[in-house]
């Protein structure tokens, strides 16, 4: 019953010591981050969009290249995007306009290059969070957040999901197999008279044992604030080095903008 | 010249829960400094209503603490959770932060301490318990012995007075029950030590204390209570099968 290694969370990283594992997390949040804000600021409809998005994919290829994430693990990561997928895929035949023929089915333009945009936007960004779950363990994650001055509030309920998905996780497991090692299915519309109870109890389990975590925490001395630890300064050579994904994509952004 | 105050100092100690329920029924107890006493009684003794007031978790009844000579109330909060080092039944409850290192950096850096002293006290305590190297582990991969022993080492960092243990032995495999054994042993620091596990009180603790009720119902060297049938029964405290406390060592 026990999880993988690493736990719930964890499942989405890659052990391993790349360059990429050995920047700091802030800098690789602030890379994905500006990445992102780039692709989203680029047009769709230009006659140089699809260049500019060429480029994009190369850059964040190269990027899990450098990281020795895989294809393969690049696809898993994919899978989140099916419901952009399929609400893209509607737009071409819901959108109004000129239509053009596909495959002998008459749909509207400006719907095919939204969707178009919408796919390749959503495409680039997740490969890029890929890359980073790959490389960032769940908890430097947030520490990283916190070094970006997320507020502390947030920072804490983060580090809580994180420390105690397991716990929670495995509360779930060990109730589901409580369950049905006295004979229940859950198959039937009728299990939802079990299920609902169930994920009730597991609230209240979860919201007591919140309530002695407080107790613990208290008990050191905590009253409100997470002391902070040593913030180690990051070199300049790691800011460019995580910085490249970024600027190399709004340099592309830049020549599309000039030369297009 | 007075001598020094005692680690702990109960004195009438009573409690109700908000929703009426009165836990505490008037509670005097006295540790010296340097004991190891042991905490015995029913469930529902009020054993965890009374630690949890030994660092002003809960407060607001009759009579009063004090930890080392220090009143127990709102002022001196903090330096009271310094002084008592409480480690919960559960460490999962104990252990929230991301790595064992940071955890057991959480209350000295709630003290303000400087940041080579904290790094100092963390090996340090993590040495005392046995974990020297777990450092940079996650809480969740450790075994539950060794989480238990981490869950010690967080409240030894804070240099306490007096280190509170609500039944350290739970859940322990016999491996990981001696390890803890050893390791509490080892440590020159006053014990209250809550338990149902009598021969663990028995090896670790010269002095046991018996609640039952809400009050205090016995107090004396733990080899005599054990030893005496009539008393046990009556609070329903059991020795396991065979187990003889007259000719244990
Ligand atoms: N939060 C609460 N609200 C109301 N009553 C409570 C609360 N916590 C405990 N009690 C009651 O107070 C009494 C003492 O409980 P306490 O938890 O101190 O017992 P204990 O000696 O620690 O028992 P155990 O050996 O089972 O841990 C019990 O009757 C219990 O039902
Ligand atoms: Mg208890």
């Amino acid at each position: 019953m026990t999880a993988v290694h690493g736990g719930v969370l964890g499942a989405a990283y890659l052990a391993a010591s790349s360059p990429v594992h050995r920047l700091a997390p802030h800098l690789k949040l602030v890379a994905v981050l500006g990445f992102a804000l780039v692709v989203v600021a680029t047009p769709v409809d230009a006659a140089w969009s699809w260049a500019a998005y060429g480029g994009y994919l190369a850059l964040v290829l190269l990027a899990a290249a450098a990281a020795g994430v895989g294809p393969a693990r690049l696809a898993r990561g994919l899978a989140i995007e099916v419901p952009f997928v399929l609400f893209a895929l509607l737009l071409p035949f819901v959108a109004q306009g000129p239509r053009v023929e596909v495959a002998g089915i008459a749909v509207s333009e400006s719907g095919l290059v939204a969707a178009g945009g919408l796919l390749a936007k959503a495409t680039l960004s997740v490969l890029a969070a890929v890359v980073l779950a790959a490389t960032t363990e769940p908890r430097a994650l947030v520490q990283g957040l916190e070094r970006l001055r997320l507020p502390s509030l947030l920072v804490q309920i983060l580090m809580f999901m994180v420390r105690y998905a397991d716990v929670v996780g495995g509360e779930l497991g060990r109730m589901r197999v409580a369950r049905e090692s006295r004979g229940f299915q859950g198959r039937h519309l009728g299990a939802l008279k079990v299920l609902g109870p169930a994920a009730g109890s597991l609230f209240v389990r979860s919201y007591e044992r919140g309530e002695r975590v407080h107790l613990a925490m208290l008990s050191r001395g905590y009253t409100g604030r997470m002391p902070g630890g040593p913030a180690t300064a990051v070199p300049a050579q790691d800011w460019l080095t995580a910085l490249t994904l970024p600027l190399g994509a709004a340099a592309v952004l830049a020549s599309g903008l000039l030369l297009g | 010249m007075t001598a020094p105050a005692p680690s702990l100092l109960v004195e009438d100690l009573a409690f109700a829960y908000p929703d009426g329920h009165q836990a505490l029924f008037g509670v005097d107890l006295r540790v010296e400094r340097g004991e190891r006493v042991a905490l015995l009684g029913p469930n529902g003794a009020g054993k965890t209503t009374l630690v949890l007031h030994l660092n002003g978790i809960l407060r607001g009844g009759r009579g009063s603490v004090a930890v080392a000579g220090l009143p127990v109330d709102q002022r001196n909060l903090q330096e009271v959770r310094r002084r008592v080092g409480i480690v919960f039944q559960d460490p999962d409850d104990q252990l929230f932060m991301p790595t064992v290192g940071e955890d057991v950096a959480f209350g000295p850096r709630n003290l303000g301490l400087p940041e080579p002293e904290v790094r100092a006290r963390v090996a340090a305590a993590l040495a005392q318990v046995g974990m020297g190297g777990a450092a940079d582990r996650p809480p969740h991969h450790l075994s539950f012995g060794q989480r238990r022993r981490v869950a010690v080492a967080t409240v030894l960092s804070m240099h306490p007075e007096i280190l509170v243990l609500d039944e350290p032995s739970s859940n322990l495999d016999p491996a990981g029950r001696r390890e803890l054994a050893e390791v509490l042993e080892s440590l020159p620091v006053t014990v209250l030590m809550v338990t149902h596990d009598l021969p663990y009180a028995l090896q670790l603790c010269p002095r046991s204390v018996v609640l039952d009720g809400g009050v205090v119902v016995a107090d004396g060297p733990t080899r005599e209570l054990l030893a005496d049938p009539v008393l046990l029964a009556r609070h329903r405290l059991e020795l396991p099968y065979g187990f003889d406390p007259r000719t244990v060592p």
